[in-house]
């Protein structure tokens, strides 16, 4: 295939390669250098659109199946009845307008050593630098019972495709009788979203206060302790009093099997809790591409370079986004957008035989627990001065502080729906 | 938390202006909009004066400003990155 710069790289290439006219060799490359990015979500978005911004040289390509792109950040908003579906979907018209090829096909194989990338339907693509933001997949039969055909039972809504699996589950709620229980799964870290589950329930308990307010809430959990965990259970107790029921793991809550006809969650030790609706949130890896492409270690995560992102198993692609082992950082959306942006900007400076530039990591994560309820967990993130890890900013970051506070409640409510237009016009606009 | 001195921060502030955003200001983007314009509840840093900004992030550093997530990411910057951060949302339009 033939590679054209797009037009608005031809209009800013001459501004910008001014000061290297002395050094041909290096202008070429740069003139022509190819970044291919993989997955269309926080991570592949934002790096298509920073290196556009930011990096008008470089030609983009971003490889995606789906032609509209639903937030998992807000879906359960939609299970509350307070966000519709098309308020989380978000299209590609945006970073085409910003002069990026957008080719809605599955890449179905990365040839690492050959710089190719084969797209299911037939096209190959060579790129110099490869951003590979893929997301998650879910380990079906992980969980005895639990695969694809029973999430159309008992969904999981925590990869929402086009939505379909978010909305199945706001309409077994909308079904459910008063009185029922709402039956919940959750995994063993690392998962995408640590606080994810926890809000979920607080929306949950939010739409059935207001709508069926004899029902409850089980939650099964695997873990023993869990994000913002004093915050949430605080909240609980202002709120939602007597609706919740959070099992750790050491008291029998690792559910281990499912019986998606009778809606059973089977605990670790055999006891069999039958739910009106349930939600199973699987235990997760890498998703298969970035597995088939040997980016991944035994524990089914990408292993990455601190500082560039770039993959220690397969020179010249860097791994953003859920995919990979991002040390002591979350798999949040707020990660994959921070660590994008110095992905390209290390792709970028590599591409011209530079040293990546010195990083910092950013995660805001903010939580709805209730009408006008917000809480956020924030922290700032270095590589250490071997390179070899990453670590949190000491005495930086954190949980909002317990206690009674209820304008910082309302207050971070108000700046997670900001946090979401913001950062989806980073991406998408 | 030491905050920084207004005379050494001026010099750095006379430095020449960067080109692009640095790194460490792309960590405000994610809330505060593209290019720092402010968006819903959360106030632009856009076209902001300089100094303002970086007395602003040493008083959330110093817990001396009411801050609901503030005060907990201010401590992660640097002083450098607080004067280049500063510098270049000071030059952003409005």
């Amino acid at each position: 295939m033939t590679h054209l710069l797009p037009r608005r790289a031809l209009l800013a290439a001459p501004l910008l390669a001014a000061p290297l006219l002395a050094a041909p060799g290096t202008l070429r490359a740069q003139t022509q250098a190819r970044l291919l990015v993989i997955g269309g979500g926080f991570g592949g978005a934002t790096a298509a659109n920073f290196a556009r911004r930011n990096h008008p040289w470089l030609d983009v390509t971003l490889v995606e199946p789906k032609r509209h792109f639903v937030t998992c950040p807000y879906g359960n908003l939609v299970l509350a009845g307070t966000r519709q579906i098309g308020q989380i979907t978000h299209g590609y018209d945006g970073l085409r307008a910003r002069g990026v090829r957008v080719v809605h096909d599955w890449a179905s194989g990365i040839d690492a050593a050959a710089r190719r990338v084969r797209l299911a339907g037939g096209e190959t693509l060579t790129y110099d630098r490869l951003i590979l933001s893929p997301g998650i997949a879910l380990r079906w039969g992980a969980i005895e019972g639990y695969d694809e055909a029973a999430s159309e039972i008992m969904p999981h809504g925590w990869v929402p495709g086009e939505g379909a699996q978010t909305l199945l589950l706001r309409r077994q709620l909308e079904e459910m009788p008063d009185g029922g229980v709402v039956g919940l799964a959750i995994p063993a870290n690392p998962f995408r979203c640590p606080p994810g589950p926890y809000e979920r329930i607080s929306m949950i308990a939010s739409y059935l206060k207001r709508h069926k307010p004899r029902s409850k809430i089980l939650a099964l959990d695997a873990k023993e302790a869990f994000s913002k965990q004093g915050l949430f259970q605080d909240a609980w107790a202002q709120l939602y009093p007597g609706m919740i029921e959070w099992v750790p793991g050491n008291r029998d809550g690792r559910v281990t099997r499912v019986d998606a006809r009778e809606r059973v969650l089977e605990t670790e030790f055999g006891t069999r809790h039958r739910v009106a609706v349930a939600n199973v949130i699987p235990p997760q890896s890498a998703a298969r591409i970035a597995i088939e492409a040997g980016l991944t270690d035994q524990s089914g995560w990408a292993p990455v370079n601190p500082r560039s992102f770039e993959s220690r198993l397969a020179p010249g692609i860097h791994v953003v986004g859920d995919a990979n082992i991002p040390g002591p950082m979350p798999k949040s959306g707020y990660v994959a957008n921070s660590t994008a942006k110095q992905a390209v900007a290390s792709a970028a400076a590599l591409l011209r035989g530079e040293t990546p530039p010195e990083a910092v990591y950013f995660n805001t994560c903010y939580s709805h627990v209730g009408e006008d309820y917000g809480i956020s967990i924030v922290g700032v993130f270095r590589p250490n001065a071997e390179g070899t890890a990453i670590a949190e900013v000491p005495n930086s970051g954190g949980v909002s502080p317990r206690g009674n506070l209820p304008e910082n409640r309302r207050l971070e409510a108000l700046h997670a729906d900001a946090w979401y237009d913001s950062i989806t016009k980073d991406m998408f606009a | 938390m030491r905050p920084i001195p207004i005379l050494l921060s001026s010099l750095f502030l006379a430095m020449p202006a960067w080109a692009q955003a640095p790194l460490a200001a792309q960590g405000c983007i994610g809330c505060h909009g593209p290019n720092g314009a402010g968006i819903g509840s959360v106030p632009g840093i856009a076209g902001r004066d300089r100094a303002e900004l970086v007395a602003q992030m040493n008083a959330f550093r110093a817990n001396e400003r009411p801050a609901t997530i503030m005060g907990r990411i201010a401590r992660g910057y640097t002083e450098a990155e607080i004067i280049a951060t500063a510098e270049y949302f000071a030059r952003q339009p409005r």
